[in-house]
């Protein structure tokens, strides 16, 4: 098996855009809503996720013929809880900061349904090399969604960009104003209703 | 008095579903009908209310600095035992209910086992820890408070869905595109509770 063959290409192809884990499969949404009122967090989110994801599929896919079926959810949850453990304590040694707003969403990683998902569907019957493949293209998807909504909220909501200033002064001197309502919890909802409206419509134009 | 204001905070002020977005993969999947909603919203109800309190009790008696073995912080495990706890809770209560309520385990059957990766149950364990709890009766008021929220939040999802089965909306739009901004719009609602001074 070549190193880029066919299907490990689409194993990790796939899940940025026609099979993207948040706007098609729709899983992870919570922290992916949570997270998103300014870009850095959301980036560091996104990250987290793919690391664990990646890294996660691996250990299960190495470990898939000697895990037995009946306790494998146990296993995986222990495996994912280490991995996700491990990336805590990096954050709050690392970027205490960032793992501050994250609070509890970080440990939530454990029971994001990405994670479950794909170690379910994709790592216990596949090899090792296209698990972790699969874990890094569904770690970018759901990192991509992230970042999206979080450039929009960030930029309409406080006019910023990973904290620096971007909407010139002189457009508030306009009247311009900062749109609060964006930095609420509810509109990462309706950003998100919207990404999936456009991403729909332009599969629809494309069949 | 402290624990009606705290019941009544954790159902509207900091509904799981509207002000925090845990359980939200269940929510959606799940709030196709009425009934069914019902059916999972009990179940979440449940199960928080017997694991919220044993992680209480985990933490303050083992996780937290000094209270097992002097000296001994074990707190970066609580990842690991608050969800090996919940997965062996879902597991017994599972067992429980199909042996001396075998109605009940016939209507949440399917639900049970999904809900030991449903982010609700672990969120509120790990909301317990950041918010320090005087006592194991806060904590179960909590976790009470919490699950009624996330039941009310689900059976009224529910409810809208069916209606929105009727409506006419643009193709791309339909199914979860929809289901999304009518949360938005709903938790929008549940905003105005946050002005409450309880």
């Amino acid at each position: 098996m070549s190193l880029f063959s066919k299907q490990s290409k689409e194993a990790f192809l796939t899940p940025l855009f026609t099979n993207n884990p948040v706007s098609v499969q729709i899983l992870g949404i919570c922290s992916a809503l949570a997270v998103t009122a300014q870009l850095e967090p959301a980036l560091v989110m996104g990250i987290s996720v793919t690391i664990v994801v990646a890294l996660s599929n691996v250990i299960i896919s190495l470990l898939r013929n000697t895990i037995p079926m009946r306790i494998r959810i146990i296993v995986q949850l222990v495996v994912v809880a280490a991995l996700v453990t491990i990336v805590s304590q990096i954050l709050k040694a690392f970027a205490y900061d960032v793992s501050v707003m994250l609070s509890v969403y970080v440990g939530l990683i454990i029971t994001n349904c990405i994670l479950m998902g794909r170690l379910e569907a994709f790592a216990m019957s596949h090899g090792p090399w296209e698990s972790l493949l699969d874990g890094l293209g569904n770690g970018f998807g759901y990192a991509a969604i992230l970042v999206i909504v979080a450039f929009f909220r960030e930029l309409l909501g406080s006019g910023k960009l990973l904290g620096f200033e971007v909407i010139p002064q002189s457009f508030y001197e306009a009247g311009y104003m900062n749109c609060g309502l964006m930095l609420m919890p509810p509109m990462a909802l309706v950003l998100i209703g919207c990404i999936i409206w456009v991403q729909r419509a332009i599969e629809a134009k494309n069949e | 008095m402290e624990y009606l204001s705290l019941f009544v905070k954790s159902i509207f002020v900091d509904n799981m579903i509207f002000a925090y977005f845990l359980g939200m993969c269940s929510y959606l999947a799940v709030s196709k009908n009425v009934k069914t909603a019902l059916g999972l919203g009990v179940a979440v109800t449940f199960v928080l209310l017997i694991t919220v309190p044993v992680n209480y009790l985990l933490e303050n008696y083992v996780l937290k600095p000094d209270v097992l073995v002097e000296g001994v912080d074990l707190s970066f495990l609580s990842f690991i035992l608050f969800i090996a706890v919940i997965a062996a809770i879902v597991q017994l209560v599972e067992m429980v209910v199909e042996r001396f309520a075998p109605s009940l385990y016939a209507s949440l059957g399917i639900f049970l086992p999904l809900i030991a990766v449903n982010c609700a149950i672990m969120g509120a364990s790990l909301f317990m820890q950041q918010r320090n709890f005087a006592g194991v009766g806060e904590s179960v008021v909590y976790a009470f408070g919490s699950g009624i929220g996330w039941l009310l939040a689900i059976v009224a999802l529910a409810a809208i869905r069916e209606k929105l089965a009727y409506s006419d909306i643009p193709k791309p739009l339909q199914g979860l595109g929809i289901t999304f901004i009518t949360v938005g719009l709903m938790a929008m609602a549940f905003m105005c509770f946050s002005g409450l001074n309880i």
